[in-house]
């Protein structure tokens, strides 16, 4: 390990390691803008210019390779006088427009020229201007202010892989662009945002509605997908001006999707702020003992058996908890938390989880992806498959919809017929995942939402292990879940009960035929409500969506910002969401409301604290107890039976609108008709 | 009134001849061509310093366009949080207060609003005549700030050449 000298004292640092990384790891900070430790080395900032002994000239330390015996100076009057002068030719074309600019309060540039820069301009001459390029809804460019740090062409090469952003002539007149006029089409563009240093990109969405300084920030996690990426809630007031990712090596790293970042706006629009009632057929406000009493008076005339309960995909697992057992009381086994109608066996727990983790990606050798496209579903984990990929020896293979995932993978076919083939070890990949040591298959919800799920389950068990993909210490089985409460429910078995429980399908089913009299809709808005007949529906949400539409009695609830709420992502880490704000109006926590009406039913909930729900959810899942990740023993799931030959779908047509949340919101739909539905494909009559 | 040292009867004396007033007369009739150093306010005014911080205005450029861009430095520096402001894309893509609130009873007139204004856009004018019956009446509005700048901006422009040499 080379051992360096820096400013008097030794550092030792791992073989590999840049003097930048070394006066870091010594606990120096080297002021830098092109550096990131998730990107490639560009080192054309020069700000982290370092003195080193007998070299003529400063060297930038972030493309100096640490090396043995080596002597760093970062205090020297010298090193003082070079960042002053690399500061003022940076600023020497950067606008004095921070009292507009989204980025001032956390931009690199202010800081780093209140901390290394002159205190004056000496610079009188004229200032360059570039002219502001449209890089679609997401992102605002104002590209006078950009110092050519090349943050952002490198995220979009490396880690996004849309090779669509570059620069373009040199010197002063460098500029920074996608080569022809066009939005950034990648699920991932948001981050170059907090990548950028200055306020040459800044969020479209978020412009000029806040300043950094006025934000109150709550630490949180997604639920827009199954990542359970950690989040930022930035609040002002009452309202979610921004999500930014917060830093978790195992999960998202240092970014978010679009999606995550971007959907908050969707808190502000078709909030239900109020119980109401359905009245004559219209929904008329209601007061909180209105709608439990009408909810109470329809349950007693109701049997047990007559009452179904579907928890949608945001719901959190405190929530189901109080539901579950508040449908245990009323004696109803209908209740089910697969929406889309996945099937997913809750027998082993290995069976419904992403098992090699997300960071495990990393050191897999060998990837099948079946029926999923993770680009969509989970991009998070589509840059670690990419990440995995870039580091070479990745061969990736794809049963599903042709698609392009960023990275070049085989496509084998996009019908179960391929699967069988593989599971007999007659396809060639067989061969390829066989070779392998940590092979490793992605099983999406486009699989297993089918009518043979359970046979593609069981194929896919078979896949695992007969190429040894389960062994000790590695476990390369995963399903790739879209919903972020679904693990939660499962882990909570939030399932049909064992005396002939009714799933989704049955549950709609039985509502159609007048069976299922009362549904309990937690924040489910993606079934059919058009099947649920003349059930009378008891919808708790937060947002005006289909369910709402449908419902008979609506309790409103709080949004993920809005209250304290577990939710296990596809890992099965349990994570913790924190309230930022509160709900709006007379809407309240979810486990409260479910509490409350289960007094007014004459059944009471053993629980009356957060503390008490959390106990309970310990007790029925030990895995709720802790944060971390625990291996999961493999197990006999799936039913083995004949696959239809019929091609898998995606389970998501639309990346920008799955939940009630991104529909509201207003950027989720110009991103829509940027991304989804181009203008070209429209004809005069649309809209 | 007793004189101590004075004698009984010299004290009496003094009472009996109208001693005390006709000092008293005296000091009246020698103020009475000095020169005056009151003023015959409303119809009369005193001098104001350029520095004085009245009451607020919003001011805007000579072609009309607002000056305030809705930087929110004076909100953040407002020691009485007294400045509320709430900031949106103009359709012209340009940054500009939606709203801009002012409270004129939490105000403590340091000025420093106007110190940290980078566009001149609030300042505090020389008025200092506004006062009104009721509280409300004291909440300014953007509306009110600017309606404010435009009546007092001959005087504004003026006391800021003024103190600008000094700034």
């Amino acid at each position: 390990m080379p051992k360096l000298t820096i400013d008097d004292s030794e550092v030792e640092v791992e073989p590999g390691f840049t003097v930048l990384q070394a006066c870091e790891q010594a606990g120096i900070e080297i002021p830098r803008f092109c550096y990131h430790e998730r990107l490639s080395i560009a080192g054309n900032c020069r700000m982290c210019l370092v003195e080193m002994k007998r070299s003529p000239k400063p060297v930038a330390a972030c493309a100096m390779p640490a090396a043995d015996g080596m002597v760093i100076r970062t205090n020297t009057p010298a090193v003082e006088k070079t960042r002053k002068a690399v500061m003022e030719f940076l600023l020497i074309n950067h606008p004095l427009d921070c009292p507009i600019c989204d980025q001032a309060g956390e931009c690199d540039l202010q800081d780093q020229a209140m901390a290394y820069g002159l205190d004056h301009g000496r610079y009188r001459e004229t200032k360059r201007a570039v002219k502001d390029k449209n890089f679609g809804p997401l992102i605002k460019a104002v590209m006078t202010r950009c110092i050519h740090c090349t943050r952002c062409i490198r995220f979009s090469t490396e880690i996004a892989g849309v090779q669509e952003l570059g620069a373009t002539g040199r010197g002063e007149n460098m500029e920074v662009g996608t080569y022809v006029e066009k939005a950034l089409a990648s699920e991932l563009s948001g981050n170059m945002i907090d990548l950028c240093p200055v306020g040459a990109l800044t969020s479209a969405p978020y412009a000029f509605r806040a300043r950094s300084w006025e934000l109150r920030k709550t630490e949180s996690v997604d639920v827009m997908d199954a990542v359970g990426s950690n989040i930022r809630v930035d609040v002002r007031g009452a309202e979610v001006m921004r999500i930014l990712p917060r830093l978790n090596e195992d999960v998202n790293e240092d970014w978010i999707s679009d999606k995550s970042r971007f959907a908050c706006d969707g808190l502000r629009y078709q909030r239900l702020d109020r119980p109401y009632l359905r009245d004559g057929g219209k929904l008329r406000p209601a007061t909180w003992d209105e709608a439990f009493a009408a909810v109470a008076e329809k349950v007693k005339a109701t049997k047990a058996r007559g009452i179904a309960a579907i928890a949608g995909d945001t719901a959190d697992c405190e929530a189901m908890t109080a539901l579950k057992d508040l449908m245990a009381a009323l004696g109803s086994p209908h209740l089910d938390c697969r929406q889309d109608g996945a099937h997913l066996d809750a027998s082993h727990r290995a069976g419904y989880l992403f098992n090699t983790s997300i960071a495990g990606i990393e050191q897999a050798d060998a990837c099948l992806l079946i029926g999923t496209n993770p680009r969509v579903e989970a991009p998070i984990v589509n840059a670690r498959l990419r990440k995995r990929f870039l580091a070479g020896g990745f061969p990736v293979a794809l049963i599903g919809k042709k698609t392009d995932l960023t990275f070049s993978h085989k496509h084998l076919g996009t019908t179960p017929n391929v699967l069988d083939k593989v599971a007999s070890g007659a396809h060639p990949f067989a061969k390829v995942l066989n070779k392998a040591k940590r092979p490793m298959l992605i099983l999406g919800m486009g699989a297993l939402a089918r009518q043979d799920g359970a046979a593609i389950l069981a194929a896919a068990r078979k896949i695992a292990e007969d190429s040894g993909m389960v062994n000790d210490g590695w476990n390369g089985f995963n399903v790739l879940h879209t919903a972020a409460a679904r693990v939660g429910g499962l882990d909570l078995g939030f399932l049909p009960g064992k005396m002939g429980g009714r799933d989704v399908a049955g549950i709609l089913d039985g509502a159609g035929m007048g069976e299922v009299e009362i549904v309990y809709l937690l924040a489910a808005d993606e079934i059919d409500m058009d099947r649920l007949g003349g059930a009378f529906v008891i919808y708790q949400g937060h947002h005006g969506d289909a369910g709402a539409g449908r419902a008979d009695v609506i309790l409103p609830g709080g949004a993920y910002t809005e209250k304290n709420a577990t939710y296990v992502n596809t890992e099965g880490r349990a994570q913790v969401a924190r309230l930022a704000a509160y709900p709006p109006g007379e809407a309240r926590e979810d486990w409260k409301i479910v509490r409350a009406l289960s007094a007014v039913l004459g059944k009471p909930l053993p629980f009356d604290s957060l503390q008490q729900v959390r106990a309970r959810m310990a007790e029925i899942n030990a895995n709720f107890a802790h944060t971390g990740v625990v291996a999961a023993p493999w197990g006999t799931f799936g039913e083995e039976g004949r696959l239809d030959p019929a091609p898998f779908a995606s389970r998501l047509a639309n990346f920008y609108m799955t939940d009630p949340i991104s529909r509201a919101s207003p950027t989720m739909a110009k991103c829509t008709e940027a991304f989804v539905n181009p203008a070209r494909r429209r004809t005069g009559t649309d809209g | 009134m007793s004189y101590p040292g004075l004698s009984y009867l010299r004290q009496s004396a003094r009472t009996a001849f109208l001693g005390e007033l006709l000092f008293g007369m005296a000091l009246t009739f020698r103020y009475f061509f000095r020169t005056k150093v009151t003023i015959n306010y409303p119809f009369e005014k005193g001098p104001l310093s350029p520095r004085f911080r009245g009451e607020h205005a919003l001011r805007r450029y000579p072609n009309g366009e607002e000056r305030c861009i809705a930087c929110k430095l004076c909100e953040a520096v407002c020691p009485a949080q007294a400045i509320t402001i709430e900031a949106e894309p103009r359709d012209d893509g340009s940054r500009r207060a939606t709203r801009y609130d002012l409270d004129m009873v939490k105000c403590i007139y340091c000025g420093m609003c106007e110190k940290a204004c980078p566009v001149d856009a609030i300042v505090e004018g020389p008025n200092f005549e506004y006062a009104t019956e009721t509280r409300e009446e004291l909440y300014y509005d953007k509306e009110k700030l600017l309606a404010n700048g435009e009546r007092w901006e001959t005087e504004i422009a003026e006391r800021l050449a003024r103190d600008a040499p000094y700034r």
